[in-house]
């Protein structure tokens, strides 16, 4: 047993003659709260897809949970979790419905998912209005339940894709609060952002640059080794 | 809204779209102006098919009204008609026909062929010098099986349904699975370790229950507005349109699978959609299409369904009779969502 979550080489991802993902190779530490940042258009997105198997890898080897990118993708998706950029709960379901529904999904028994509803209800404190659509909430309860719903199943990874999109400072510092109790269970989490000052709240963070991993490091190292005083003019140095 | 749009439909189609030729109009050059001419006339303009739009002497002038769209059929009787009649010197009856709606044209002219055969027995009867056995020879005595007064909506009522449950649940689910990709639901579904059959499943079972619901609505409706005939087994028909709808279910989802965008989709579908209507049978029957286009209907469920809704409705067949409807509808089910499955992707 490899104490690594995640171990990638030299992974590829060619779009015709377009190269979006450029031979990335890196290693996740279990329970590590991973920062995963770049420019727009950088590669982040893509490479993330790759790990969670909704991307076809062009080359390159890697294991996710334990289990091959290329040939057990299936496998993975049983132990990860993925909240993506764009909100993706049904916003035509309940709350409740859609707890119920993805509970389903990933085969949890009725039991379980009764369990898990009133965990989830009552940890996001959204008892109230778990049988209002979920296109009624505000964005900040809809990324928080998103987040919840995506380790129903008690994955061993997470992965957020900018999950603090266009939320206030408040909510993004109740998720991060989230996310650090998440990574307390052991869990690793594989999180991608815009905002610079959330790098400082990972154990290590990857910069991107035009499909290659430029850096990576602790926040504090990677502070040294550009001589600069915050994660902001570390980046602003690298994609210059 | 998806039960009224398809309801309001199925009253207005059932009414509108009819075969029955009426108000033919037709023109008379009457030469003769003899008893038999003036009768013959008569018994024309009695009949409510024909519209009696002018009485000329000049064919030339009678020829300009047809050019002119005044005309269907011009009817020209012969000078001398009633005397060469009477004399069994078999006058001719000359009938010219605007075939440009050919419908209108053929229809029409037959309707006229029958009053005047009729007529013609009925004269050469009536003159007794004819010994009547040896004009008699045989008379031809139409039933009209399964329909028997020949009504129109009996007919396009069970076709028309057919097609609506059809037609609906086709686009409802070519609109689905890209719908959720543009929303990018779809996403988050395909990192789960969710089968592909249990997804494609998942959207078929909900437009299934969607389908059978208007099948019933519509076959409510066509009871009590149209009084529709049910001489068959309806528990049959039910069985037939489950199959008949998961067939055209994994045939939506399969356009949805390959659509990039919902416009894309609809598109498709009605691309589809107007093929299967006009070569379903449900307008023009399928037996006077091109041997080709004959083949072609077995590939369309919706040739099979109208077929089935027909014969089950109005002819009361049963199990036997529907075998070869039940097996290529059968074959489309497991081919469209077999592909529908194989082609829904869960990784780029």
């Amino acid at each position: 047993m490899n104490s690594y979550s995640i171990e990638v080489e030299n992974l590829t991802k060619k779009f015709g003659e377009f190269t979006a993902v450029d031979n990335i190779s890196f290693k996740v530490a279990k329970g590590e709260i991973f920062g995963f940042l770049g420019a727009n258009g950088a590669g982040k997105t893509t490479a993330m897809r790759m790990l969670t198997g909704l991307s076809k890898p062009t080359s390159g080897q890697g294991t996710v949970a334990g289990f091959n990118v290329i040939r057990d993708h299936e496998k993975i998706k049983t132990r990860i979790g993925y909240m993506s950029q764009k909100f993706s709960l049904y916003e035509d379901l309940t709350v409740r419905q859609n707890i119920r529904l993805f509970g389903g999904i990933y085969g949890l028994s009725n039991q379980e998912i009764r369990e898990k509803s009133e965990t989830i209800l009552h940890d996001l404190r959204l008892s109230e209005v778990s049988s209002k659509l979920v296109a009624a909430l505000p964005l900040g309860w809809k990324q928080r339940l998103a987040f919840a719903i995506s380790m129903i199943h008690d994955p061993d990874i997470v992965f957020l894709d900018e999950p603090t999109g266009g939320v206030d400072p408040f909510v993004r510092r109740q998720f991060w609060e989230a996310i650090y109790e998440a990574a307390g269970h052991g869990r690793t989490i594989f999180v991608t952002t815009h905002y610079l000052d959330e790098a400082e709240y990972c154990d290590r963070v990857s910069i991107m640059v035009s499909g290659r991993i430029e850096a990576l490091d602790t926040p504090t190292n990677l502070k040294k080794q550009f001589n600069a005083s915050t994660m902001d003019n570390v980046f602003v140095k690298l994609v210059r | 809204m998806m039960t009224i749009l398809p309801i309001f439909q199925l009253i207005v189609l059932s009414n509108a779209a009819t075969n029955e030729v009426k108000e033919v109009k037709i023109i008379l050059l009457d030469h003769d102006l003899s008893e038999i001419s003036r009768n013959l006339t008569r018994k024309i303009t009695a009949s409510d098919h024909f519209k009696l739009t002018g009485s000329l002497f000049s064919k030339k002038q009678a020829l300009e009204k047809m050019q002119a769209n005044e005309a269907d059929i011009i009817l020209e009787i012969p000078n001398r008609f009633e005397k060469e009649f009477i004399r069994g010197e078999k006058p001719a009856i000359q009938m010219l026909v605007n075939a440009i709606n050919g419908q209108q044209a053929t229809v029409g002219s037959g309707y006229l062929r029958n009053i005047i055969s009729t007529y013609s027995q009925d004269i050469l009867s009536e003159v007794h010098w004819v010994p009547q056995s040896n004009h008699s020879s045989i008379s031809i005595s139409t039933r009209y099986w399964y329909n028997p007064l020949l009504k129109y909506t009996d007919f396009m009522v069970p076709g028309i349904l057919a097609e609506l449950t059809a037609l609906l649940t086709i686009v409802l689910t070519a609109m689905n699975v890209v719908r959720e990709r543009e929303i990018g639901t779809i996403e988050q579904i395909n990192v789960t370790p969710i089968k592909k059959w249990q997804f494609i499943m998942g959207k078929l079972i909900p437009f299934l229950c969607v389908g059978m619901f208007i099948m019933t609505v519509g076959l409510t409706v066509g009871k009590i507005i149209f009084h529709i005939p049910m001489a068959g087994s309806l528990i049959l028909l039910f069985v037939y349109a489950f199959v008949n709808i998961i067939a055209v279910l994994g045939f939506g989802l399969l356009i949805s699978n390959f659509a990039d965008t919902q416009q894309q989709a609809i598109f498709v579908a009605f691309f589809f959609i107007l093929i299967f209507i006009l070569m379903s049978g449900l307008f023009t029957p399928i037996e006077s299409m091109p041997t080709w286009a004959q083949h072609l209907t077995k590939v369309n469920p919706l040739a099979h369904f109208i077929a089935v809704s027909r014969k089950v409705l109005m002819k009361g067949s049963g199990f036997v009779d529907l075998t070869s409807e039940f097996a290529y509808t059968l074959i489309l089910a497991i081919v469209f969502n077999v592909s529908a499955i194989w082609s829904y992707k869960k990784q780029e």
